[in-house]
């Protein structure tokens, strides 16, 4: 009996019927594609993109050369070369981030003592020369100083749990 | 007007028919283009995407419906590669020895009452001839690319394409029957009288199995085994580039609409309303006429892309066993079934 109704269902695509049924009802369904360039996603303030170093709001840069986010660092990416300042502070000379090397685990944020090297929400970049993946310190403070209102409204939103 | 009629039968008959080929083909061309992006566009939406929505004309994106002139130019500015190994000629030939035949078959159809290019006494047999002739494409495509993916494709193909004809064949024996000519024209005004007595309903399976037929005769999902992306990449012409591919993309499209039009010629009635005379006499588009043969094909045309959206791709052996082994059978009880009937002058269709 069973393999009559089978055969029955079968011969009349009674499945595929159904399974047209299915696709047919999704051609009707509201479709949710962001249309990109003009429409974005919203960014969670944990978003790990492009690097900046922060400055205190006196303008004294936060970085204090302590090279915890060179030693992290799990890509090698982060190189800083450091000497005693006029004032006998110490700062750094050089602070590069080579973003091809780097992964965005974040990790060099998470070390900083000082909250200085963070990462920005900023996704949109590209490189058009050999060389230009490299981030200096200047480039890197001039990010942090661009984004600060964002990046310490991001910060102070994440204060309770970091 | 009567300058226009004098002007036109002044004109050598070849010309005539030059002129004939061209209103035929420039809007079947466009036509395919435009399937390709409606293709896009309705898969899309099946799967919950948007499609092409970006070329447009002028600046303004228009859902974009510039998309397939945008392809075509692409295609046409490409290199035509052609392999290392490859015979050259027949390499060149394959993709026009497909679209061949898919364009040669619109000769003999017609698009409404007394509407068509060579009024053919057995233009069903004509039909089935070109659409058989398609193969050759494909056998030639594979061979000559001298690649193995290419060579599987082609041999898939044939095998299907040989196969699903038989079936194909029968069911359009079955037609025959039932009108009792092999003249299209004639087959169309066979079903006479609105939609139920179209011979969509007597020959409901032949109907079923012509269409699912036509579905493999073009090699489309799920009986797309000759591509198989997965397996043998694209299959026949994986080889294929620039505007070589894209004369074989034309004739798989041509070929769609060609099946889609001949669903609706031999089983929906063609060019004829699906109302009574008495109800649609005089009203405006109601009566016979080339827009409900266009609806109907574009129903078809639907279809195709609804299915491809719907089905994952049939095993070869159950590609096989299904048209050995069910739709064989169906036909030949069904041509029986036919004839009984049409003896018999069973009313509706046959008194």
């Amino acid at each position: 009996m069973k393999a009559i109704t089978n055969y029955v269902r079968s011969l009349f695509l009674f499945e595929l019927l159904k399974g047209l049924g299915v696709t047919g009802s999704y051609f009707f369904a509201r479709k949710f594609t962001l249309q990109y360039p003009e429409q974005k996603a919203p960014v969670s303030p944990r978003f790990r993109g492009l690097h900046a170093l922060r400055r205190y709001p006196n303008g004294e840069e936060r970085c204090i050369a302590c090279k915890l986010c060179e030693a992290v660092c799990p890509a090698l990416a982060i190189t800083i070369e450091a000497e005693p300042r006029g004032d006998g502070s110490r700062r750094t000379t050089r602070y590069d981030i080579d973003l091809f090397k780097c992964i965005y685990c974040g990790f060099c944020e998470e070390s900083c003592p000082v909250d200085s090297i963070v990462e920005t929400r900023i996704y949109e970049y590209h490189f058009e020369k050999r060389g230009e993946q490299i981030m200096t310190k200047q480039m890197l403070l001039d990010v942090g100083d661009k984004y600060e209102k964002q990046l310490a409204e991001d910060r102070a939103a994440q204060a309770n749990v970091r | 007007m009567g300058s226009l009629v004098e002007l036109w039968t002044a004109l050598p008959v070849v010309i005539q028919i030059v002129i004939k080929i061209v209103a035929i083909m420039l809007p079947l061309m466009l036509l395919v283009a435009y399937y390709t992006y409606a293709e896009r566009k309705i898969i899309g939406y099946m799967q919950v995407r948007m499609g092409p929505n970006r070329v447009g004309f002028f600046g303004k994106r228009l859902w974009g419906l510039g998309q397939p002139i945008a392809d075509a130019v692409k295609l046409m500015f490409k290199e035509i590669i052609i392999p290392t190994g490859a015979n050259k000629l027949l390499f060149l030939i394959a993709p026009m020895l497909s679209i061949g035949p898919a364009l040669a078959a619109w000769a003999v159809f017609p698009f409404d009452a007394g509407l068509v290019l060579a009024d053919v006494n057995a233009g069903l047999l004509y039909i089935l001839a070109m659409t058989s002739l398609g193969v050759y494409g494909v056998i030639i495509a594979g061979w000559a690319s001298n690649s193995k993916y290419a060579f599987l494709g082609a041999i898939r193909s044939a095998a299907q394409i040989v196969s699903y004809e038989i079936a194909m064949g029968f069911a359009l024996v079955g037609v025959l029957v039932a009108a009792g000519s092999l003249n299209l024209g004639d087959i169309v005004t066979a079903q006479q009288g609105g939609l139920l007595h179209w011979f969509w309903l007597p020959l409901l399976p032949l109907f079923v199995v012509y269409f699912i037929s036509g579905v493999a005769e073009t090699n489309r999902s799920p009986f797309d085994v000759a591509e198989g992306e997965s397996e043998i990449v694209a299959g026949f012409h994986v080889d294929y580039s620039g505007m070589a591919f894209a004369v074989f993309f034309l004739a798989e499209y041509a070929n769609m609409i060609l099946i889609s039009a001949l669903s609706a010629l031999m089983f929906l009635g063609g060019w004829l309303s699906p109302f009574p005379d008495s109800w649609s006499d005089g009203l405006f588009l109601l009566g016979d006429g080339f827009h409900w043969l266009l609806l109907k094909t574009f129903f078809f045309m639907f279809l195709f892309l609804w299915f491809r959206a719907t089905f994952p791709r049939y095993r070869y052996d159950q590609i096989m066993r299904l048209g050995w082994k069910v739709f064989i059978p169906i036909t030949i009880v069904w041509i029986v079934v036919v004839a009984v009937m049409r003896v018999s002058g069973m009313p509706w269709w046959f008194d």
